[in-house]
C-alpha cells in the first residue's frame, strides 16, 4: 500500500531513521493513524520509506546509513517457549554483535534494534509472536494485543525525537496539528501546529520523567531559564540516542479478559439471610449473603477471579423476596471462559438453585451491560406483603377502610435506622393500594402496592412519628411489623427466559 | 408502650440518666439504636409527666444567639449540626402552674434534629413521651459511639432507683451529677 505521508514529512523521516527509529516508530512519529500501515508486514513498510525518501526530486538519497537500517532483516525469532513457565523469551539478536560508546560516537556495528521502541513494534506485533501468546489457558476467539510503554521510555523518546524535529529545522516548526497519545494518565499532547515550544522540568527522579510542554505565543526560543535544563538534557540522552545493544525481553504475559455480565432474577426465602456479606469490624455477623450464594458457581464455571454485584434495589436481612424475583447483575471478572450456550447457562442456574434452599435464581443469562435496572427507579412500583401487630384489639371492620385507601401520600423522614448513613431528609412516597386480610384480634395480613422507594416498616409503626401518615395513625393504635416479604419487583429488565 | 417494646426488643437498647445535675428526679431517657443514633426523651419518672400537669410553652430558644429549630445538617456526614455536650441544653418546658425544666442532652455527639412535631401539639409529649413525644436525635461520633452512654444508668438501674425513692420517705440518694 502507499503509505499516506506528506512532502513535509520527508525530512523528518529520514532524520528519524538516521537517528535510529524502527519503520513503523517512524510511522508512529509522522502521525500516521492509518491501522493498516501497521498491520503490513514490517519488511514492506520499510521499503516502502525507502522509497519515500529516494522519491526526493532534489535529493536523491541513497545514505548508506538509512539503507542500511531498512533493508536488513530482522533478526530470526528463536523464540523458546519453556512450558514450565509462563515467560516468553526471545533469544537476542542473533544477527549483530552492537558496541556502542557511551558519548554515542564510535559506532563500530550498527544494531537494527529501533532506538524507540527497543524492538518491541519490530517483533512482539507479529502473528508469530501473537501465536505464542496464545498458548496461555484461555479460551478465546479473538485477540488483541496492547502495548504500553513505561512513562520512562515514553518520555524519552518522546524527547528525542522531538530534540531531533528541533535540529532538523530551526526555525521551521512542524505543521502537526494533532498530539501523541502515550499510555499516561499525565500526558497527552505535545506539538501545537506552527507554535514554537518550550520544555520545563517538573520531577525527574531515577525512575521517571515527567515533563510539562509550555507553548509560548510569539516566543521564537527557548527561554533562557530553561537552556540548563535542556543542556542537562542533551548531556543524558544525546540525540540522536545511542542505540540499544539488544532489543527488549519479554518476561511476563498476563491475559485479561473484557468482563462478562449474567444477570437474573432472585429469590430470597431465608430471613436470616443478608443481600450482600455483613461484616462489622472485620468480622462477619451473619453467615453467606444472597450474592456469595449466586456467584459462587459462577465464578467456578467461567474461572472468574472476581465479581461486582448489583441489583435493582434491596431488601433487609430480614426480608423475604418472593414472586418472581429481584432483577440483577453480575459482572465476573477477568473469566478465563466467556462462552456458553443456553443449554449450560440453564445447568448453571439448577445447580446454584440445588446449592441452597434461601435462594432461587431464574432469568439466568449473559448480557452486554448492566441493564437499566436502576432507571427511572422512583417510577417503578414495589409490592409488599406484611404480618401486623395491634395493641388495641381490633375486628374485621375496622380494617376494611384500608381497601378503599388509595394514593395514600407518605411524607416519610429518613428512618432512624438508616440515618447513620443517608442524609436527613424527607421524602415523599405514595402508596397506590392495599389490602387486607384479618387474623385475631390483634393481627392481620396487609398487602401493599407502593411506589418505589417506600419504607415499609416505618409506615407501618411510624418510627417515632417521623413517617406521616402512618398506620398507628390510621388505625388509633400503636401498631408494629411483624414479617415483610416483598411480593413483586415491577421492572421489565431482564428479559424472561422460556423454562 | 407496646410499640417501644418490639422497637427496643430489635434494636434499641434503653439506658437511663437520673436526677441531672442534682435536680430531683427529672430523669431522662437515651435509647440507643445498634447504628449508633441516640433518641432523648423524658423518663416516665420526669415531673412534666406525673400529676396531670399540662404544657404551658415549649421552647428550643436556650439562648439568645443558639436556637435548636435553626439547627440544619446535610448530607451523609450531617455537617452543620450543632455539637452538643452532655449538659447542653436542647429546651425549656414551661408547665401551667409555672415551674419551668430544661431538658438536656445527657451525651456527646451531634444535634441531628428536635422534635418540631411536640411544638404544633405539646400533648404528644404527654401521652407519647418514649415515642412520638421524643424530644431530639443526636449522632454520637464514630468513635465515641460505644463509651456514649458509658455514664449511664442501665434499666434495671433505673428502675432500682425509682423503686428507692417511693419506698424511702426522704428523697432517695442523689446519684452524683452526671458526666451523663
Amino acid at each position: 500500500m502507499m503509505l499516506p505521508l506528506k512532502e513535509n514529512d520527508r525530512p523528518i523521516v529520514k532524520k528519524l531513521l538516521e537517528a535510529g527509529c524502527c519503520a513503523r516508530c517512524v510511522l508512529r512519529f509522522c502521525f500516521l493513524e492509518v491501522q493498516s500501515a501497521y498491520r503490513q508486514p514490517y519488511e514492506d513498510t520499510a521499503k516502502e520509506l525507502l522509497a519515500f525518501i529516494n522519491d526526493e526530486e532534489t535529493n536523491v538519497t541513497k545514505d548508506s546509513a538509512v539503507q542500511d537500517q531498512l533493508t536488513k532483516d530482522p533478526p530470526s525469532k528463536k523464540i523458546k517457549l519453556d512450558t514450565a513457565k509462563t515467560d516468553v523469551q526471545a533469544e537476542g539478536d542473533s544477527a549483530l554483535v552492537p558496541t556502542v560508546t557511551e558519548e554515542g560516537g564510535a559506532r563500530l556495528v550498527k544494531s537494527d534494534v529501533c532506538v524507540v521502541c527497543l524492538g518491541v513494534l519490530q517483533e512482539f506485533c507479529d502473528e508469530a509472536y501473537a501465536t505464542k501468546v496464545c498458548f496461555f489457558p484461555f479460551h478465546y476467539y479473538n485477540l488483541y494485543l496492547f502495548y504500553s510503554f513505561s512513562p520512562l521510555l515514553c518520555y524519552v523518546q518522546f524527547i528525542i525525537t522531538t530534540l531531533s524535529y528541533l535540529k532538523i529545522s530551526k526555525g521551521d516548526w512542524l505543521h502537526y496539528d494533532q498530539g501523541i497519545q502515550y499510555q499516561s494518565k499525565v500526558w497527552t499532547h505535545l506539538l501545537i501546529q506552527g507554535r514554537p515550544c518550550c520544555f520545563a522540568f517538573l520531577d525527574c527522579s531515577e525512575k521517571s520523567l515527567i515533563l510539562w510542554l509550555n507553548s509560548f505565543e510569539g516566543a521564537h526560543a527557548p527561554n533562557f531559564v530553561l537552556l540548563p535544563f535542556l543542556l542537562f538534557f542533551f548531556r543524558k540522552f544525546p540525540c540522536p540516542p545511542t542505540r540499544p545493544a539488544s532489543k527488549c525481553v519479554a518476561q511476563d504475559v498476563q491475559c485479561l479478559h473484557v468482563s462478562v455480565f449474567v444477570a437474573g432474577r432472585y429469590n430470597k426465602f431465608s430471613r436470616t439471610l443478608p443481600q450482600t456479606p455483613w461484616v462489622i469490624d472485620g468480622e462477619r455477623r451473619m453467615e453467606s449473603s444472597v450474592e456469595e450464594l449466586i456467584a459462587a458457581p459462577l465464578l467456578s464455571s467461567f474461572r472468574a477471579k472476581g465479581f461486582n454485584f448489583s441489583s435493582s434495589g434491596r431488601e433487609d436481612v430480614d426480608v423475604r423476596t418472593l414472586g418472581n424475583g429481584r432483577p440483577f447483575a453480575l459482572e465476573l471478572l477477568n473469566p478465563h471462559r466467556a462462552r456458553f450456550n443456553k443449554a449450560e447457562i440453564r445447568q448453571l442456574q439448577e445447580t446454584i438453585n440445588q446449592s441452597s434452599d434461601k435462594i432461587r435464581v431464574r432469568d439466568l443469562q449473559i448480557v452486554n451491560a448492566m441493564g437499566h435496572m436502576k432507571e427511572g427507579e422512583e417510577d417503578k412500583t414495589k409490592s409488599y406483603s406484611a404480618l401486623i401487630w395491634t395493641q388495641k384489639a381490633i375486628d374485621k371492620d375496622d380494617i376494611t377502610f384500608l381497601e378503599e385507601t388509595k394514593e395514600l401520600k407518605l411524607a416519610q423522614k429518613t428512618p432512624l435506622r438508616v440515618l447513620h448513613r443517608r442524609p436527613l431528609t424527607v421524602r415523599e412516597r405514595v402508596i397506590h393500594t392495599m389490602s387486607t386480610r384479618f387474623l385475631d384480634a390483634h393481627h392481620f395480613h396487609l398487602v401493599l402496592r407502593t411506589q418505589a422507594g417506600t419504607y415499609i416498616k416505618e409506615f407501618v409503626h411510624g418510627d417515632f412519628g417521623r413517617t406521616k401518615p402512618n398506620l398507628c395513625d390510621l388505625l388509633k393504635t400503636d401498631t408494629d411489623i411483624l414479617e415483610l416479604d416483598v411480593e413483586s419487583v415491577d421492572v421489565d429488565w431482564p428479559p424472561p427466559v422460556p423454562e | 408502650s407496646g410499640i417501644i417494646q418490639c422497637f427496643v426488643h430489635r434494636c434499641i437498647s434503653p439506658t437511663s440518666v437520673s436526677d441531672i445535675k442534682g435536680k430531683n428526679c427529672e430523669d431522662q431517657c437515651v435509647l440507643q439504636h445498634s447504628n449508633r443514633i441516640c433518641v432523648i426523651t423524658l423518663a416516665e419518672s420526669h415531673p412534666i409527666l406525673q400529676n396531670g400537669n399540662t404544657i404551658k410553652s415549649i421552647n428550643y430558644q436556650i439562648s439568645a444567639g443558639c436556637s435548636r429549630l435553626q439547627n440544619k445538617v446535610s448530607g451523609k456526614s450531617k455537617r452543620g449540626g450543632q455539637f452538643l455536650t452532655e449538659l447542653a441544653p436542647l429546651c425549656r418546658i414551661t408547665c401551667t402552674e409555672g415551674v419551668e425544666y430544661t431538658i438536656y442532652s445527657c451525651i456527646r455527639g451531634r444535634l441531628l434534629e428536635v422534635n418540631e412535631g411536640i411544638l404544633e401539639r405539646p400533648e404528644l409529649l404527654l401521652e407519647k413521651p418514649s415515642t412520638e413525644g421524643y424530644i431530639a436525635v443526636i449522632l454520637p461520633k464514630l468513635e465515641e459511639s460505644k463509651t456514649v452512654t458509658n455514664g449511664l444508668l442501665s434499666r434495671e438501674e433505673y428502675e432500682n432507683i425509682l423503686s428507692k425513692r417511693t419506698s424511702s420517705t426522704q428523697q432517695g440518694p442523689k446519684t452524683e451529677p452526671e458526666p451523663c
